[in-house]
């Protein structure tokens, strides 16, 4: 939201990527809509006090603090806020590369019960990316305020990954998301993510340029999602692809 | 009686359901993401005092958006 890459600069960016992070230490990475309650359920974990506030766009770049639950040592990324990965501003970049590139062991996506069906699509878009995903219901009693139900356990089935109910603010159902952190960590939970299948000849496309993405980067990265974004004729990803995987053949071929 | 108008024409008040976005590319991508899908349903909350940008709900969250980008939207106006 506001920030375009001309005002925020770049300068930005090359901050997004250094995390100090120590061995056996587990990334996950906090994503949501802009206005959902990650920061608060950030402090809620870390025990910090990173500044929170009831407007969007406050969180630019990731803070990060760490946690320790049973055996082990977490580190929490906390994102910007985004409607969508499909950069096109500098959070949603951020926020992309990060999920995409930085290999969190677990993504956890913050959505706003009382308007899910909104906040639905960026969980969709993640768990394009990656398997290991929490999707976390917050403002629970806002909803119920509002006459809201939501049938979670169907939510889940749909989605394919865990789903919790939570309040961050008072801290409700952050014991659930510890245990299924935890239990995530374990290999103890098994996800199914729902997964888009595009058109037979969408799906043609990505197989080839997927054979072609597998031969240059190999299994590293997720090159379905890599490849959509290919169509979609997206530069700031080949930007990206080149940067991290520092592979500049690639972005000269498929361009 | 129905009646189909670009979105930057809603009046404040007005509820709308989102009938073809006509932008291309990222704005169209932007769009999109914000829920301006077909058949989704947005209502004009209010203008800002040059009238540009203007305030709309859509799924439940005000946004508010320049009329370079919603006079390519077209959206047929409910009672």
């Amino acid at each position: 939201m506001g920030l375009t890459s001309q005002s925020s600069g770049f300068s930005l960016l090359k901050e997004k990527f250094e995390i100090q992070k120590k061995p056996n230490q587990k990334v996950i990475a906090l994503a949501g809509n802009p206005n959902t309650g990650k920061s608060t359920l950030f402090n809620n974990l870390t025990g910090l006090n990173q500044h929170t506030g009831n407007w969007p766009g406050k969180t630019v770049t990731n803070a990060q603090g760490t946690f320790k639950y049973k055996d082990n040592d977490y580190l929490l990324v906390d994102l910007p806020g985004t409607y969508s990965l499909l950069a096109n501003s500098v959070e949603e970049e951020v926020a992309r590369d990060f999920i995409c590139f930085g290999n969190p062991d677990i993504t956890i996506v913050i959505s706003d019960s009382t308007c899910l069906e909104r906040n639905l699509n960026l969980v969709l878009q993640v768990l394009e990316i990656t398997d290991n995903v929490i999707v976390c219901l917050n403002l629970m009693d806002e909803a119920k305020r509002k006459g809201i139900t939501i049938n979670i356990k169907k939510l889940k089935e749909k989605l394919g990954v865990p789903v919790i109910p939570m309040v961050a603010r008072d801290g409700k159902g952050s014991k659930e998301l510890l245990d299924t952190i935890d239990k995530m960590i374990k290999k103890e939970i098994k996800t199914t993510p729902y997964r888009l299948t595009y058109n037979k000849k969408t799906e043609n496309i990505v197989n080839e340029i997927e054979k072609k993405l597998k031969n240059l980067i190999g299994n590293k990265l997720n090159t379905r999602w890599l490849s959509l974004r290919l169509i979609d004729g997206d530069k700031q990803i080949l930007k990206s692809i080149d940067e991290i995987v520092k592979n500049n053949s690639l972005s000269k071929e498929e361009i | 009686m129905d009646k189909k108008v670009p979105l930057h024409l809603l009046p404040v008040g007005q509820k709308a359901k989102v009938i073809v976005l006509l932008n291309k590319g990222l704005s169209r991508r932007r769009l999109l993401d914000l829920g301006l899908i077909k058949d989704s349903l947005v209502k004009t909350e209010r203008l800002s005092p040059s009238g540009n940008p203007i305030a709309y709900n859509i799924k439940g969250s005000v946004i508010a958006l320049r009329k370079e980008e919603t006079k390519n939207v077209l959206v047929e106006i409910i009672s």
